[in-house]
């Protein structure tokens, strides 16, 4: 099974080999509410670590998605775009959004697996 | 026993405004007090202000005037004014302001005293008004889309050209302004650039304009010598280059040209004045910014856009908040915050009233006289400098040039006067013909007109060019052609304003803005011709009366804050901001100290704070308050540390945003200082401080002041604003100069259009100091303190009180918070602001500056009636949500979660809900006698901003929804 690690900004990703699927945690796109724009990169594009690579808005407010691992884009959720919406319904699955060839695999050691999250998000309310 | 005879000096009711402008009356003050539990205002006061920021002298101000003497001394001031007739042009035009919408939208409080249309249940009219306005624009201008105004053309101008470096794709760093655009909009762009780095080139776009090496370029049509210029092969150009191209275009002159999105325009900026808002020696005037569809969510100002509500009805709401500073903050796409809503509706119901036919028949008539002009100066030997032209000429008089503007003036005309051998004429649709042979007279030095202009203009071609003749449609929505008769409109007017809660139908208890009381006596100069029809560059000898205001008023204004210098031209409190970082930065350079950009800014801050210290160039470091609100010290000191030489200032808002009189705001200003750098006080709550501490003498070294909160000047419905910004004397070189009409001594940067600003509106406040005067104005912050504190007291057990100061006491405003409620009974702060529509009032102010809590400020103009029938409203509501928390109505069906509740609502054939319908609408018995009734149910705003549409939707929405 692949692994899906967490940043504390609520991002997360999944490692298939060396791709690496990004999205949003359910938490934050029930803090940010109904989401109305997706904004996501060029295919291509080459970030590092915690540059912005995506943002989000819902009505009321607006959120940079920083890239958990650096990498070249090499896939984005069209969907998304079109029906912000299935990122509320769906975050971890059909609201991912961004594909990125993972350029050094070490950086997902700093992230938080699945449980160090649920903790991390449970001291936060 | 005897009556006491009273004396003629008490009969004569010297303080009778004082009465008046203040809400509570003497006894009502006495039982309010005594509910706060203090003996006296003045024992409240002494424990509510900090001792170390009182001022130790009065405010320099004279003694109250009555409101009769006021008017007469505004009328002598306007009598000092001189009318001429204004053929100056360069963006200003002399209008006909039609009666209907002069006495019914710009001198009716139904209009002039509403809110910013954030609350979109209770601001449907004005909304629509001003999708009239985006929608006239789109049309006029061939854009996709239009925002719902900015403050004046060049601020619009430089607003496009940041837009365009957001989304220009080219490599090219610099941005071109044709040298043939307003002079005033070159100046204004040149402050902008300089502040950003951004690097300008000026000159003539069809000799000097190399495409590649620029992300964009500005061009003005027809330009401002009124040549109108084919820029199509040149637009296509900079688009192959991937340049942007800004078009700044006259709106009347679109009812005969073909309109820039039609020939390649990226965006379209402009000034709505001529649509039927006078020239009030330079503003207020609503501009323009229309653009591609693409470009929407890098657009800057407010967008009305058209949504539904929770039944599926048509609803017009604030589309993409997201974009704006007080969500954005620093990655706003503009500081821009109060707009000029009221000068916008002004012109799109002007559209709505002339219509089509209307407006090209204005249009038409304009040219011919200009034609007729041209051809009568042709014919007695003076030639143009262009053939191709609208309503402006540029006339060849080799060296006479100065002789015929004087000799015209001496008949009452202004003209412009360009060089010493070319003179500018512009024409408007208050031009009649006997002017044209005025002009023709001075321009002949002959005593009659050797011309007959009426007879002239019998024949002669039109000096439009065939291929930039308009020939598409515009304003074709039944909007514009169904009020052409006065009584249509009249009612259109009223059923508009019939929607919309305004500060004539019940208190606006908004934390922030200060909605106090425009009284109808500051109100009346405005529109006095004698104010209202001044061009901003007319000659200053013919503007002394607004001379003598301008210099009264910024010494009232420095008497009150303890400054030195005032200058009145930014146009809003966000202006204000960026002007007074301007000085600061300035002033750094000037000592040799330029690498100080740090701005620090607590979290607490408006939004607009940190939007406008990234455009003056500046880096925000956010500085952490503490669980009280406060500035966090130990922050603070820390960060002016760590940036030390690099400290350029501190942004503070005092009384804080949380509504409170920090005590150590002394020792904040000392750290800042001891690093050297400057305190900027956002003022947006000085209406706490008048007469007690000045912000000259406790530590800031600049600040702006929103007149439109503290100084009576209307909302407007969002504007118009008017930020002036007093500062300490070493910052006074540094205020706004500007480049024509003006001897201003101080030489920074113009950030406005107009020397003065919005000068038209400048008389509201002057009338309101002086009506006041010393005492009187010391006394409206003793009651907007008690105000505040008795509704602090009465609410605190139903709801708790956040963020209080010294004495458990408020400032002028109070945080009640609301997020417990949430966990309780599933209400959120929002259905608490839609349930008080039911009770007929505005909310506070929403989540701001903490999420999920109701700030509420009731200014002294609201008596201890209203006070009490707000209170009321909001303990009714907590006993509402009592039966949620309860178990006793439903968590999802019930009067909250349903409100505002609609006459529709009521009349549906079936009401499922466990309420009644007398309980939905008539929570209290009170409203059976007088009831709001909101047009529309909840607003969807999801909907809204995921379906954007900007102009009027077509009537069949109506009707589908009506099915």
């Amino acid at each position: 099974m692949s692994q899906v690690r967490f940043t504390d900004q609520h991002e997360w990703v999944r490692v298939d080999g060396d791709i690496g699927t990004l999205g949003i945690s359910d938490y934050a796109q029930q803090q940010l509410g109904d989401l109305v724009y997706v904004e996501l990169p060029d295919v291509g594009k080459t970030v590092a670590k915690g540059d912005e690579i995506a943002v989000v808005e819902s009505v009321k407010a607006a959120s940079e998605i920083y890239a958990p691992v650096g990498g070249e884009v090499t896939e984005v959720n069209a969907s998304v775009v079109d029906e912000p919406s299935a990122v509320n319904a769906s975050p971890m699955d059909n609201g991912w959004l961004v594909k990125l060839k993972i350029a050094d695999a070490a950086e997902l050691e700093a992230l938080m697996d699945e449980d160090a999250y649920k903790t991390y998000v449970d001291g936060l309310d | 026993m005897a009556e006491q005879r009273r004396t003629l000096g008490d009969l004569q009711q010297r303080t009778d405004f004082v009465r008046r402008h203040i809400g509570p009356a003497e006894a009502d003050v006495a039982e309010m007090l005594q509910t706060v539990g203090y003996p006296s205002l003045d024992a409240l006061m002494d424990r509510a202000v900090p001792k170390s920021i009182l001022s130790k002298r009065p405010m320099r101000l004279q003694e109250g005037q009555t409101e009769t003497e006021a008017i007469a001394h505004l009328q002598a001031l306007a009598d000092q004014n001189r009318v001429f007739r204004s053929m100056i042009g360069m963006g200003y035009y002399d209008t006909i302001t039609p009666p209907v919408i002069l006495r019914n939208v710009l001198e009716c409080p139904g209009w002039y005293t509403a809110y910013t249309p954030y609350q979109p249940e209770i601001s449907q009219g004005r909304l629509e008004a001003l999708l009239n306005f985006q929608a006239m624009v789109m049309d006029m201008t061939g854009m996709e889309l239009a925002n719902a105004s900015l403050l004046d053309e060049a601020t619009a101008a430089a607003e496009a050209m940041t837009m365009c470096r957001r989304v220009g794709k080219s490599a090219g760093q610099a941005f071109f302004v044709a040298e043939d655009c307003h002079p005033q909009t070159i100046a204004v762009i040149r402050t902008r650039a300089a502040a950003l780095g951004i690097e300008l080139v000026i000159g003539d776009p069809q000799a000097d304009l190399d495409p590649s090496r620029v992300f964009g370029l500005l061009l003005q049509y027809p330009n401002t010598f009124g040549e109108v210029r084919d820029y199509a092969a040149l637009a296509e150009q900079a688009h192959a280059a991937g340049a942007l191209v800004v078009v700044a275009a006259d709106l009347l002159s679109l009812a005969l040209l073909k309109p820039p999105g039609e020939w390649g325009a990226d965006v379209v900026v402009g000034s709505a004045q001529r649509f039927g808002v006078p020239l009030g020696f330079g503003g207020p005037h609503a501009a323009f910014f229309a653009t591609r569809e693409a470009y929407k969510r890098t657009t800057p100002g407010r967008l009305v856009g058209v949504s539904v509500d929770r039944k599926g009805r048509p609803g017009l709401r604030l589309a993409l908040q997201t974009r704006e500073q007080h969500i954005r903050r620093e990655k706003a796409t503009s500081n821009i915050c109060t707009a000029q809503v009221l000068l916008a509706n002004m012109a799109g119901l002007y559209a709505a009233w002339h219509g089509p036919d209307g407006i090209r028949t204005i249009a038409e008539r304009v040219h011919r006289l200009t034609v007729t002009l041209a051809k009568g100066l042709d014919k007695l030997g003076f030639g143009l400098a262009h053939k191709a032209y609208f309503d402006t000429l540029a006339v060849a008089a080799k060296g006479k040039a100065n002789e015929i503007v004087k000799r015209a003036a001496a008949a009452h005309i202004n003209l412009r006067l360009i060089d010493p051998d070319t003179v500018g004429i512009s024409l408007d649709e208050t031009t009649v013909p006997e002017e044209l042979e005025a002009v023709w007279r001075a321009f002949t030095g002959r005593k009659t007109s050797p011309l007959d202009a009426v007879k002239l203009a019998r024949t002669g071609r039109d000096a439009v060019p065939s291929g930039l003749r308009r020939s598409s449609a515009f304003l074709t929505h039944p909007v514009f052609n169904s009020y052409h008769s006065e009584t249509e409109m009249l009612r259109y007017l009223r059923r508009l304003q019939e929607k919309d809660i305004a500060l004539d139908r019940a208190m606006i208890p908004l934390g922030s803005c200060t909605m106090k009381l425009n009284a109808t006596t500051e109100m009346m100069p405005i529109t006095w011709p004698k104010f209202a029809r001044i061009h901003p560059y007319a000659p200053l000898s013919q503007a002394k009366g607004y001379l003598v205001l301008i210099d009264e008023l910024e010494t009232m204004l420095c008497g009150i804050t303890g400054f030195d210098a005032v200058s009145l031209q930014p146009n809003a409190g966000s202006q204000g901001e960026y002007s007074g970082l301007l000085a600061i930065r300035r002033y750094h350079q000037s000592r040799g100290q330029g690498d100080r950009r740090i701005c620090l800014i607590p979290s607490s801050a408006h939004g607009t704070n940190p939007a406008s210290a990234i455009m003056a160039g500046m880096d925000v470091v956010v500085v952490a308050c503490d669980k009280h609100g406060n500035v966090d010290i130990d922050d603070l000191r820390a960060k002016a540390n760590a940036h030390g030489d690099r400290l350029a200032a501190l942004m503070v808002t005092y009384p804080s945003t949380h509504g409170v009189y920090e005590a150590q705001i002394v020792e904040i200003c000392k750290i800042v200082h001891d690093h050297g750098g400057q305190v900027y006080m956002d003022g947006a709550n000085l209406n706490a401080l008048v007469g007690y501490a000045k912000p000259g003498e406790f530590g800031a070294d600049v600040a702006h002041l929103n007149l439109h909160k503290t100084f009576c000047i209307p909302h407007g419905g969002g504007g118009p604003g008017v930020g002036p910004i007093g500062v300490g004397k070493h910052l006074a070189p540094f205020l706004p100069g500007h480049p024509l009409g003006a001897r201003f001594k101080s030489k920074g940067a113009p950030v406005a259009a107009a020397p003065w600003g919005s000068a038209g509106i400048l008389p509201i406040s002057w009338a309101y100091i002086a009506l006041m005067g010393r005492d009187g104005l010391k006394r409206a912050t003793e009651v907007a303190i008690l105000n505040a504190n008795y509704i602090a007291t009465r609410l605190k057990r139903h709801y708790p009180v956040l963020y209080t100061g010294p004495g458990g006491l408020c400032a002028h405003e109070c945080i009640i918070d609301t997020r417990p409620l949430k966990d309780s009974a599933g209400v959120d702060v929002e259905d608490i602001a839609k349930r008080l529509i039911d009770y007929g009032f505005h909310a506070p102010t929403m989540s701001f500056p903490v999420a999920g809590t109701l700030m509420i400020e009731p200014t002294e103009s609201e008596s201890k009636a209203e006070l009490d029938r707000f209170c009321d409203a909001m303990i009714a509501i907590r006993e509402e949500i009592r039966e949620i928390e309860e178990g006793r109505i439903d968590r999802e069906d019930n009067p909250l979660k349903n409100a505002p509740h609609t006459a529709d609502d009521l009349v549906a054939e079936s009401w499922s809900h466990p309420y009644s319908r007398a309980r939905a609408v008539y929570p209290v018995a009170s409203l059976r006698a007088d009831k709001y009734w909101p047009p529309v149910g909840r607003i969807d705003n999801v909907y809204g901003d995921r379906h954007l549409v900007c102009t009027c939707p077509p009537l069949e929405a109506y009707q589908e929804a009506a099915e």
